[in-house]
């Protein structure tokens, strides 16, 4: 097996951060967008309050070279009739749209010329997008539902049959999880980001993971350690991923009324779901991944057990295969995937659309293969799924794709944990969150590829080693605004299947 | 059509034998706590598991000080209190079953026989002869992280096929005989919540899925969300009476396929 050798800057010492102050503001603006002209993404935009003063940061990612950039910008006071005020990026970038809308709502910092500045969580002044003429109607859906998911409130926007834009209006899943990582971690801490969005807890817990191993001062861990423990985390990663697309092509083909792969496909989910179990105890990989012990990890897997994940892999394959390719070769399925909900590609890559949808409408980008290479070497062999018709076909195809690189992947994880055959036990007297202590004035960012898409999780310390400002970007954050665009010049009838194709968190949004 | 007869031979019968069929659960799997040896707690002075749950659901009752109890209405089933027992004296059993009717049947000894546990009782002789053969629930996730969603949906595969129990998840209050409730109920889901419940026509049932719903579990006491159906606070909440509670973060789908055939007395097994 190769040792890593390639080192992703993901600490940065807040000092090394090129801040602009408040008297700098337009050269701030236009250095982030230059440097989103020059094809960089924005990964998070986000406020940072301290005791008399706001600062934003924006982090942009060089996706080809790997590199990530930062830039903050310190915000005072203004005496006219808003307090905060920036010139808003987002009539130039759109992908900026939601991040200054959550700024403004949560740091009450104005984006001064965003187009549609409206609370992005709060449920007190529920104002939305209304389009107005003859025979226009607007009809209201949610936020409680009619099967067993979570609540968000859509308004389509109708002329007769035909949608012109659907309104979406989430807030309703809001916890509150970011402000009680503040001053931490605390000891809840690891277990509220597992359940960010329960069907991504592993992406979310690695994320939190990496930024604390990061940052800490006194977790040690020796290659080998480091290495058996990212090979563990990677299979969790992979086993959510194969749940979840194999869930979602189920939901696809029952949305469409095909109700063979549907039935197959829910208890094949179920399968997965269970060996996740079958390491950790809890079918969402609760309790699995932790920054404390020494392997980074909770279980630790014998040379019998990954036998038997080997051989279950196996057989819920064949079934996977056999369930999904009915689909493929229905025509009443196809005729009703294909040319649905289009999201092209200029509209993808200025929305910042991330994941499975992305390369759905043919970006080629998986942090596995960039952001995640210093994780585990298999990550290189990752062969990037794309397709161009950006629509649910696109999507759905898309998933079977990952789903057979992810089997790929498992195999060779495996046959990896085998050979290194750690067979002594976790230690019971593993350190816990009390005696962390983190870098003073650092900011950690991890990104890691969870089946909806990227999860970016940013942390910054305070002078004295606690959390100043935790951030958790779902990729529901910014994929939610491609579903309206995906419906615009559709029915409602079709809404069903759309926003399965997308297949989006509520709660990892409100958060 | 030939390809789709040939692929139902090929995947086989998977439906489980529900209740009858012996359930072989993952080997790491965490049900009802137990403690192997009393007197380790006795002797134990600082109580760590106590200071170490991150919901705190271990207490210690004033009747017997060197005691603990655990609340599994809080309990999210973690690995704190087993890697922070000295002794290492605490553990999980394989019991998937753990729905009560009553919240304080869910605060429990894990020293005790796990036959000490009250499971839940089936409806009454009357309810039963309306409901037992056809129970319809309405869901309402109010900040649920879609993990007790996602294993309540679940039930409906053909794995579990909950149908052939006459209970249905409808898409209407108004045809719903009873509310399914999962998340810590938030704020902004507080109201949808209580106009779902009040569109269900009564009598009605109350089933409370998860560590969220019962008490907050990991969202206790904060700002944006309520405590469940703990709530003391909110009357709105205060007033409605649950019927069964289901605990777990989230629960394996057989304890809510447990938890909801308990209530209409189709179980053989009425206790531990």
């Amino acid at each position: 097996m190769n040792i890593m050798n390639t080192k992703i800057e993901k600490l940065f010492d807040l000092k090394s951060i090129k801040n602009f102050s408040s008297k700098e503001q337009e050269d701030y603006i236009s250095t982030i967008g230059q440097e989103i002209e020059s094809g960089k993404r924005v990964v998070a935009h986000f406020a940072c309050d301290y005791n008399n003063s706001k600062k934003i940061f924006t982090i942009l990612s060089d996706d080809k070279n790997c590199k990530l950039k930062i830039y903050s910008a310190q915000m005072t006071e203004d005496q006219s009739s808003y307090h905060y005020q920036y010139p808003s990026l987002t009539p130039l970038y759109p992908q900026m749209h939601m991040f200054e809308r959550e700024i403004y709502e949560e740091s009450k910092i104005k984006p001064i010329g965003h187009p549609a500045l409206k609370p992005v969580r709060s449920k007190l002044n529920d104002d939305h997008l209304h389009i107005e003429g003859d025979e226009i109607h607007e009809v209201a859906v949610g936020p409680v539902h009619a099967g067993i998911i979570e609540p968000g409130h859509f308004r389509f926007q109708c002329h007769g049959e035909k949608v012109f834009h659907l309104a979406i209006s989430l807030g309703y899943q809001h916890r509150g999880i970011e402000q009680e990582l503040i001053n931490g971690p605390h000891l809840q801490n690891i277990h509220q980001i597992e359940c960010v969005a329960g069907d991504t807890t592993i992406a979310h817990t690695w994320c939190f993971c990496e930024n604390i191993e990061n940052l800490s001062t006194n977790i040690t861990t020796s290659t080998t350690t480091s290495i058996y423990g990212n090979l563990i985390r990677a299979l969790m990663l992979e086993l959510e991923r194969l749940a979840n697309h194999v869930g979602d092509l189920g939901a696809l083909a029952n949305d469409v009324g095909f109700l063979p792969t549907s039935s197959f496909c829910g208890r094949i989910r179920g399968d997965y779901l269970n060996l996740t179990a079958f390491i950790c105890g809890n079918r969402f990989g609760r309790s699995m991944l932790t920054p404390y012990s020494p392997y980074g990890v909770n279980f630790i897997l014998d040379n019998q057990q990954i036998d038997y994940i080997i051989k279950k892999i196996n057989e819920i394959y064949r079934d996977t295969l056999g369930a999904t390719n009915l689909l493929w070769n229905n025509s009443t399925v196809l005729s009703r995937f294909e040319n649905t909900g289009i999201v092209d590609n200029i509209s993808c890559s200025d929305l910042g659309i991330v994941g499975v949808a992305a390369r759905a409408s043919g970006v080629p980008f998986d942090n596995r293969k960039s952001y995640q290479k210093d994780h585990i070497p298999h990550y290189q062999q990752i062969k990037i799924a794309t397709t161009t018709s950006c629509d649910v076909w696109a999507r759905a195809y898309i998933r079977k794709l990952e789903i057979d690189e992810s089997i790929k992947l498992i195999k060779l994880i495996l046959n990896d944990l085998k050979e290194l055959n750690l067979s002594s036990n976790l230690s019971s007297n593993s350190s816990s969150i009390s005696s962390i202590t983190l870098k003073p004035n650092h900011l950690a960012i991890s990104l890691i590829e969870g089946w909806r898409g990227e999860v970016c999780h940013v942390a910054i310390t305070n002078e004295s080693g606690r959390l100043q400002r935790y951030k958790i970007i779902d990729p529901s954050f910014h994929n939610w605004m491609a579903l309206a665009i995906a419906l615009r010049g559709e029915e409602i009838s079709d809404f069903p299947l759309c926003n399965k194709s997308f297949n989006l968190s509520y709660c990892g949004f409100d958060l | 059509m030939l390809d789709i007869i040939i692929e139902r031979i090929k995947q086989k019968k998977h439906t489980i034998k529900f209740p009858d069929e012996n359930i072989i659960l993952p080997p790491n799997y965490r049900g009802l706590p137990t403690i192997s040896d009393p007197s380790n707690c006795r002797k134990c002075q600082n109580k760590i598991c106590k200071e170490q749950c991150p919901t705190k659901a271990i207490l210690t009752t004033t009747a017997q000080a060197e005691q603990i109890k655990i609340d599994l209405g809080k309990c999210i089933f973690c690995l704190q209190c087993i890697k922070s027992c000295p002794s290492n004296t605490i553990s999980f059993l394989d019991e998937y079953r753990l729905s009560t009717s009553k919240r304080t049947d869910l605060l429990f000894s894990p020293h005790l026989n796990k036959s000490e546990y009250k499971l839940a009782n089936s409806l009454q002789k009357q309810s039963l002869k309306i409901f037992g053969r056809s129970l319809q629930l309405r869901e309402v996730s109010a900040g649920g992280c879609n993990a007790c969603e996602a294993d309540t949906n679940v039930l409906n595969t053909l794995a579990f096929d909950l149908g052939r129990f006459g209970i249905k998840f409808v898409a209407s209050p108004r045809h719903a005989d009873g509310i399914l409730v999962t998340g810590p109920v938030t704020k902004n889901m507080h109201l949808a919540l209580i106009k779902t419940y009040n569109a269900i026509p009564s009598p009605k049932f109350v089933v409370a899925v998860g560590a969220c719903a019962i008490s907050g579990g990991l969202f206790q006491n904060l700002p944006s969300t309520y405590n469940g159906f703990d709530d003391g606070d909110d009357d709105e909440l205060k007033n409605i009476s649950v019927d069964l509670y289901i605990p777990g973060c989230p629960p394996h789908p057989l304890t809510i396929l447990d938890g909801l055939i308990r209530l209409l007395g189709k179980t053989t097994l009425k206790q531990l």
